[in-house]
């Protein structure tokens, strides 16, 4: 027991679980509002807040300090919105002079601190800027744990009308909800949750935590309440792990360390998601790519028969250009029969699945050359599903013509006939 | 250079650290520029803050802050940032500012836990890295022609001049590529490889000037000087040269006010530079809050001081038809309430008197001849529009005053010819109204 759950080291991991927690379920609607730089602006604007709120109180108490951090944080939030809506400067650079040019005043605030104070304390303000979180208290616990509550409080409550405005505002707006205030509500929820995790994380790293949590989680799920508890979940892991790697091998300040385990996690949700991870989508794309490819020589080798006339005929590999992997794999799925050296036949359901192929192919060629005008409202052409994307009034009457000028494929049943006309 | 060393003697301090600054400064807001209209400038501010860890692995490669060691490792994460950002965004499909957001933090991160746990035995603290230490750059020199330069002004130096020939070369195609990158790509340039070679200029520049003002506030230097020239012109090559202006003024504003304060130099001139951005937003003649204020107010004072005089001219057309003698003359607070009272309509008054439209006398308001001439103008513009609305679009009597109305201040002479010339010069108005002649 000694070491690890020493009571400062509980405080301290309880205290960054908390932050993270509280950060993971903001920044989902951060980062779904694709507000997620603004978050940065407003932790480089709450710097020079600590300095003031610091020149003014004249002490380091953390409660006066965070006030000044709010204070001054949704200040610079306020300015980004004046030079966004009032003059001519875009959101991006908006953002950029306030981020710069407030974490330019905050260090200067805090020079000006450090030279001037000769007491101990002024240490402390450096780490709003990189974050420590050696210094934690249990009072400043207990104030994550009532800012952690409140905020779970406050998505419990508005949950229906924050959806609503994280993705469609306009239908939020039309709804009669008041989505200027529901906005300014986020964004003191935003506010909130990066200034109390300004001093163990640092006013530099702070979004991270908002951002980082949430995007990974999203790669989960695509329901917004398993989102907001997986990313609240992640945010509290990545914290608390993040506080104890840093603790046991003394890294020290703890901020860029949690960031680092955050990045494990965000890289490992990245990769291992299931449908939409990378490893996921380039696999289901490789089998996709595979699908289609055999779709292909399906139809050409009964193509092939089909102009010879006649039944099923055997075929070259060298002929068809297809390699022997491709074939065994085809031959184990009951698609094609070894009659000889290098020499296979198409089985029954082979030239089934090839007349289908053509079938929808020669659909697709009608369809484009005869309909061009409406080609782009069903972008997604993939030959095999025709009858799932067409309506089944233009199949019928694509069949008949295919049947009409003789291009149906003979091993199908014919179209069903009372739609032709 | 025996002149310059003169010229210096005794002010070697002050005139080495401003040098650095506008070394430093300059190249990095020029390509700032290109940053802001681009809307790229989080770019800039991902790679300034991502170009951390690639500083700390040329510094423990090369064991030197001036060293190719640091551009090299810089400029491999500047790029490795941009690129990264594209990828998650397009492959991840992760939205593209929470992308940017998560690779530059997490590099940045990178960076800091190298610097305090790696590199501490090292010539290198954070501090150093993050606010710069330009106060200390000119005690470090060396002997350059006789002249004792500091030794950090070299790969600033060479930054500036690289940052030159770069925009000078490709002037044409970072404009075109920057205002308008689809034509940029239809005429053949090869915007993407504009675009990398701009990251990689960006990645240059904030190295070689993290060592005067820090990694942190090279952001503040990369936009806010481009943000200010926005604010005040509409051409490219002018805003080029205002940013330039704004980021050397930064400079030496940021030291005096430091050296007054005792506090950081690179803070200070960060904090200079938004000082010009705010007087920019507020005081820029066309893009400023109080221009264009006063552009509006202009616009309502027109309207409203029209409006008094078209109504003072009908008033004396009535008093002219009328058998009852109705006044020509209208008391003052009638006119400011009949034309919607409020602010305008009270400054419209004395707007109209000293242009010489109106008489006041008793109380009470009468046209001059010149004020006549403006409302006879209106009302002609007024009616003829009454009458365009009634022959093409048939819409009833009561329905046309109000378009009328508000379009009467908008109708210049040549419009008011071709009107007259549609309609087959109408002398009365729908309502039966004299349409007056022209002035």
């Amino acid at each position: 027991m000694t070491g690890w759950l020493a009571y400062n080291t509980a405080i301290v991991l309880a205290g960054t679980m908390l932050l993270g927690a509280s950060c993971g379920l903001v920044g989902c609607f951060a980062v779904l509002r694709r507000r997620a730089l603004l978050g940065d602006a407003l932790a480089h604007a709450a710097l020079p807040g600590v300095g003031v709120a610091f020149l003014l109180a004249n002490e380091r108490s953390m409660p006066v300090l965070l006030l000044g951090a709010l204070v001054s944080g949704l200040l610079g939030v306020v300015i980004v919105a004046v030079l966004r809506f009032a003059t001519r400067t875009k959101d991006d650079a908006a953002i950029g002079a306030v981020l710069g040019v407030a974490s330019a005043l905050g260090f200067v605030l805090i020079r000006v601190i450090q030279d001037r104070t000769t007491t101990g304390s002024k240490a402390g303000l450096a780490s709003y800027i990189l974050g420590k979180t050696a210094g934690m208290i249990a009072q400043d616990v207990y104030l994550m744990a009532a800012v952690s509550a409140g905020c779970l409080a406050i998505v419990w409550f508005f949950y229906k009308e924050f959806k609503a405005i994280a993705f469609d505002p306009g239908f939020a707006k039309v709804q009669g909800w008041p989505v200027l205030a529901l906005d300014f509500l986020l964004t003191g929820l935003i506010a909130v949750a990066v200034v109390v995790g300004l001093p163990a994380v640092g006013g530099l790293l702070i979004t991270a935590l908002l951002i980082i949590p949430a995007v990974s989680a999203r790669f989960w799920t695509d329901s917004l309440g398993r989102m907001l508890m997986l990313s609240t979940l992640l945010g509290g892991a990545i914290g608390a792990c993040g506080t104890a790697l840093s603790a046991q091998f003394s890294f020290s300040p703890a901020g860029p360390v949690i960031v680092l385990v955050g990045t494990a996690a965000f890289t490992g949700s990245m990769l291992l998601a299931p449908r939409r991870g990378l490893i996921a989508r380039g696999l289901d794309e490789a089998r996709f790519r595979r699908r289609l490819a055999r779709q292909k020589l399906l139809r050409m080798l009964y193509e092939l028969d089909e102009a010879a006339g006649g039944g099923p005929r055997p075929f070259e590999l060298a002929d068809v250009g297809v390699t022997i992997a491709r074939i065994d794999a085809m031959a184990r799925d009951g698609l094609a029969t070894p009659v000889g050296a290098g020499r296979y036949l198409l089985t029954a359901s082979g030239r089934e699945q090839g007349a289908r192929a053509a079938r929808a192919s020669r659909l697709w060629h009608l369809f484009l050359s005869e309909h061009a005008d409406l080609a782009p409202s069903y972008a997604d052409l993939d030959a095999e599903r025709i009858d799932t994307i067409l309506p089944d009034e233009m199949i019928r009457e694509l069949e008949s013509r295919l049947l009409a000028d003789g291009s149906w494929p003979v091993e199908l049943p014919p179209p069903a006939m009372e739609a032709c006309r | 250079m025996n002149a310059l060393a003169h010229l210096i003697a005794g002010h070697e301090l002050p005139f080495w650290t401003i040098t650095i600054g506008v070394v430093a400064n300059i190249p990095t807001a020029m390509l700032g520029c290109y940053l802001v209209l681009r809307r790229m400038s989080l770019m800039g501010d991902a790679i300034s803050h991502a170009v951390l860890p690639g500083i700390v692995l040329g510094f423990l490669w090369s064991h030197s802050l001036a060293g190719w060691g640091i551009f090299v490792g810089a400029v491999v994460m500047g790029l490795i940032t941009a690129m990264l950002t594209q990828t998650i965004n397009t492959y991840a499909r992760v939205p593209e500012d929470s992308s940017m957001g998560v690779v530059f933090t997490s590099l940045f991160a990178l960076g800091v836990f190298l610097i305090t746990n790696l590199a501490r035995n090292f010539d290198l603290d954070p501090g150093c890295v993050l606010y710069g230490l330009i106060e200390a750059a000119p005690l470090d020199t060396v002997s350059w022609l006789g002249v004792e330069v500091p030794r950090a002004l070299g790969p600033m130096f060479a930054a500036l001049v690289a940052t030159c020939v770069f925009v000078a070369v490709f002037w044409k195609e970072l404009k075109i590529s920057s205002f308008d990158p689809a034509l940029a790509t239809a005429m053949g340039y090869r915007a993407t490889a504009m675009h990398y070679a701009l990251m990689a200029m960006v990645a240059v520049v904030t190295v070689a000037s993290f060592e005067a003002v820090g990694s942190i506030i090279v952001i503040a230097m990369l936009v806010v000087p481009a943000a200010t020239a926005h604010l005040l012109t509409d051409r490219f090559g002018r805003m080029m040269l205002l940013a330039v202006g704004v980021s050397i003024v930064s400079t030496v504003m940021g030291y005096w006010s430091a050296a007054a304060l005792d506090t950081t130099v690179a803070g200070m001139m960060g904090v200079a530079a938004g000082v010009q951005l705010a007087a920019a937003v507020i005081f820029s003649p066309r893009y400023g809050l109080v221009g264009k204020a006063a552009n509006s107010l202009a616009l309502s004072m027109r309207i409203v001081g029209e409006d008094i005089v078209a109504m003072l001219y009908r008033a004396e057309e009535l008093a002219g038809q009328s058998r009852r003698g109705l006044p020509e003359k209208l008391s003052l607070r009638h006119c400011v309430r009949a034309v919607g009272g409020g602010l305008t309509a009270r400054l419209a008054v004395p707007y109209l008197w000293r242009r010489g439209a109106i008489a006041l006398a008793g109380g009470e308001l009468t046209l001059t001849d010149r004020g006549r001439r403006l409302a006879q103008s209106l009302v002609r513009s007024h009616r003829l529009w009454e009458a365009f609305l009634t022959e093409h679009f048939q819409l009833p009597l009561d329905h046309v005053h109000a378009p009328a109305e508000r379009i009467e201040h908008f109708i210049g002479p040549q419009l008011q010819e071709s009107l007259a010339e549609d309609l087959r010069a109408p002398s009365v108005d729908p309502h039966g109204r004299d349409i007056p002649p022209t002035t």
